[in-house]
């Protein structure tokens, strides 16, 4: 019989239904402060075992707190998705079936790219396309703009990525609707839309950007972690956020520097 | 597959007449299904009243009854098969007795009532029917429904628009309607247990709810870590002129304030865009506010009282207490408001 939650409990689950998606200081944060304005015994960095009280009665109604890695900045985010629907269908409150569409259609340009990106040129020729119902140009700068605002897509320098949410929530339709067409990390097993690829042609083993920081962190000789060759990509630094007093939430983090994607690589898929 | 069959004893002509259900499924009886029949049109249908009417085009003769195979159950077209049938002995009887209907239909020509046709009365099921339908469901079926009505309450409570029990019922319910009150039941359950949220009854006469949070609003840090709507803002405001005008301000009491604050009715705002629209259209909508007429006025007036949401979700004497700061004053210096503050019915639920 799973635990029953106490206020601090239902309280963290009411802020985290607010705000969709919380990085991992502002979570530690707030497991803070429930815990005590509800006068719950409170321990620090029991904040995972917190949280799988709570998912134990979230089970059955198919939400879950999961914990994962921005592929912007490599940081641990928690957000609360939900896992019963099979399709975009989460998001159909709000969009009308067109919009829907071109967000799908959006989803398959950045999941066939290289580097996890569709430019908005390429969006609004979809937008032109559409079966449900064409959208014309400000139509569909307006349908990004909301996508952005709603935090499904991020968007830098009109190049659209999945947000972090977004990849979190709709992972399981991913794999199931892309199979084997979605690059997966080779450390970590979850979907990998910004990743460096192993230039092995027999290889071909996909890294996230972060990942690549994290594992070869230090090495002056970094080898494939599959088939031993010479890994040809800039190494990143792992990323370090700002001290944290100065932390508000992650809308002010800056992009880890440099972005190794893109210059080294060639063009090609595997 | 479905096979329904309808009966009706009259001859009729495009008019609308009262579905008998006698469905069995796989061989199996089932019980009585609420569904969607979508003929050449949508048909109008309501739920726990007596019959689903479907307007037909094209006639039936009396006695007949039409055979029809649904595919799914809800809103699929309808292949009519003609055939005698005789009275159907099988249909949910129980279930109708209380409120039996001998006559069928509107419209067509004459002919005597018959008691061929039986309808099926969507009336609140009975604690027996809901012991029988539950007997058939295994607690899995069961708790799926529940999470699915929770997660459509989510949906709509996002946008902060009220539920209506029809639109649950249509919506997700559907087939298990004959245990509604039991998912009804597990739902607020659910809510209370898991999210510390409650459905409250706005409006008893068409069964519309608003969720409402039982855990008291948040103070201190945790303030700064939901993120809120610039428009709650605006709303707390007008609630707060409306509040210390003793419960109803005309409009223009309103704007004028607004307007020193330099938020202004007729133009478009940084934050809140149609400044009107919102606060007439949207936060009523959302039952914050009410926006009603003044009787024989010339031109019309009109004038704001709280809304039911609001009634349950804000507290008075919150509101009080920080007009008080604000005007450096002791809330208990406005004695009307104080006291209305403090009766027991506005008294929000998170503090009862």
């Amino acid at each position: 019989m799973a635990r029953p939650l106490g206020e601090s409990h239902k309280r963290f689950l009411q802020t985290m239904m607010a705000n969709g998606i919380v990085d991992g200081d502002k979570a530690r944060a707030l497991h803070r402060h429930c815990c005590e304005t509800h006068g719950a015994q409170y321990t620090p960095d029991k904040l995972d075992e917190f949280i799988e009280v709570i998912n134990a009665q979230l089970q059955p109604m198919f939400m879950q707190i999961r914990k994962g890695l921005s592929e912007e900045d490599g940081l641990q985010y928690y957000a609360l998705v939900n896992m019963a629907e099979t399709d975009v269908t989460r998001m159909s409150a709000d969009y009308a079936d067109n919009e829907l569409e071109l967000f799908r259609k959006t989803m398959d340009l950045i999941v066939d790219s290289d580097n996890g990106t569709a430019s908005s040129t390429d969006i609004l020729n979809c937008a032109d396309s559409l079966q449900t119902k064409k959208l014309k140009k400000k139509e569909t700068e307006h349908v990004l703009n909301r996508l952005v605002q709603d935090k499904w897509l991020i968007e830098k320098q009109g190049e659209y990525s999945l947000s972090t949410r977004c990849i979190m929530e709709m992972e399981p339709y991913i794999r199931r609707i892309y199979q084997d067409q979605v690059k997966v990390c080779h450390i970590c097993h979850n979907v990998a839309l910004q990743c460096q690829m192993c230039e092995n042609p027999t290889c071909g083993i996909k890294i996230h950007t972060h990942c690549v920081a994290r594992y070869f962190k230090g090495r002056t000789d970094p080898r494939c972690p599959s088939c031993e060759d010479f890994w040809p990509h800039e190494i990143p630094e792992v990323y370090r956020p700002p001290s944290s007093q100065s932390q508000s939430a992650a809308t002010e983090k800056t992009t880890p520097t440099p972005r190794a994607t893109g210059q080294s690589r060639k063009t090609r898929r595997s | 597959m479905l096979s329904v069959v309808l009966t009706c004893s009259k001859l009729l002509t495009a008019a609308s007449f009262r579905v008998s259900i006698n469905s069995r499924a796989g061989g199996r009886e089932a019980t009585a299904l609420y569904f969607q029949i979508a003929w050449e049109s949508a048909p109008s249908v309501n739920v726990y009243t007596s019959s689903i009417r479907v307007s037909i085009s094209g006639s039936l003769r009396r006695g007949r009854s039409f055979k029809t195979t649904i595919g799914s159950v809800t809103g699929l077209n309808i292949k009519a098969v003609m055939s005698q049938r005789k009275r159907p002995s099988n249909v949910q009887s129980s279930q109708s007795k209380g409120a039996r209907h001998s006559e069928v239909l509107l419209g067509g020509g004459g002919g005597d009532d018959d008691d061929d046709d039986e309808d099926v009365t969507f009336t609140q099921p009975s604690t027996s029917q809901v012991q029988r339908g539950l007997a058939r469901l295994t607690p899995a079926q069961v708790d799926l429904k529940t999470a699915e009505v929770v997660q459509f309450i989510f949906v709509k409570d996002q946008k902060k628009i009220p539920i209506r029990r029809a639109d649950i019922v249509k919506h997700v319910v559907k087939d298990y309607r004959n245990i509604y009150p039991e998912i009804m039941k597990s739902v607020g359950r659910t809510l209370d247990t898991v999210f510390g949220l409650m459905l409250k009854e706005v409006d008893v006469k068409n069964h519309v709810y608003i969720l409402i949070n039982k855990l008291e609003p948040p103070g201190g840090e945790l303030l700064n870590m939901t993120p809120s709507n610039p428009k709650i803002g605006l709303l707390f405001v007008i609630l707060g002129i409306i509040f210390m005008k003793g419960g109803v301000v005309k409009e223009s009491m309103v704007w004028n304030t607004l307007k020193k604050l330099r938020v202004d009715p007729g133009d478009r705002h940084e934050d809140f865009g149609d400044v009107k629209k919102v606060v007439t259209d949207e936060f009523v909508r959302q039952r914050y506010l009410e926006y009603v007429r003044i009787p024989h006025t010339e031109p019309l007036e009109f004038e704001f009282r709280w809304g039911q949401r609001a009634d349950t979700e804000v507290s008075k004497v919150k509101l009080l207490e920080f007009m008080g700061q604000l005007h450096d004053q002791d809330p208990q210096s406005w004695t009307q408001q104080y006291r209305d503050a403090t009766s027991s019915q506005t008294v929000p639920v998170s503090q009862r």
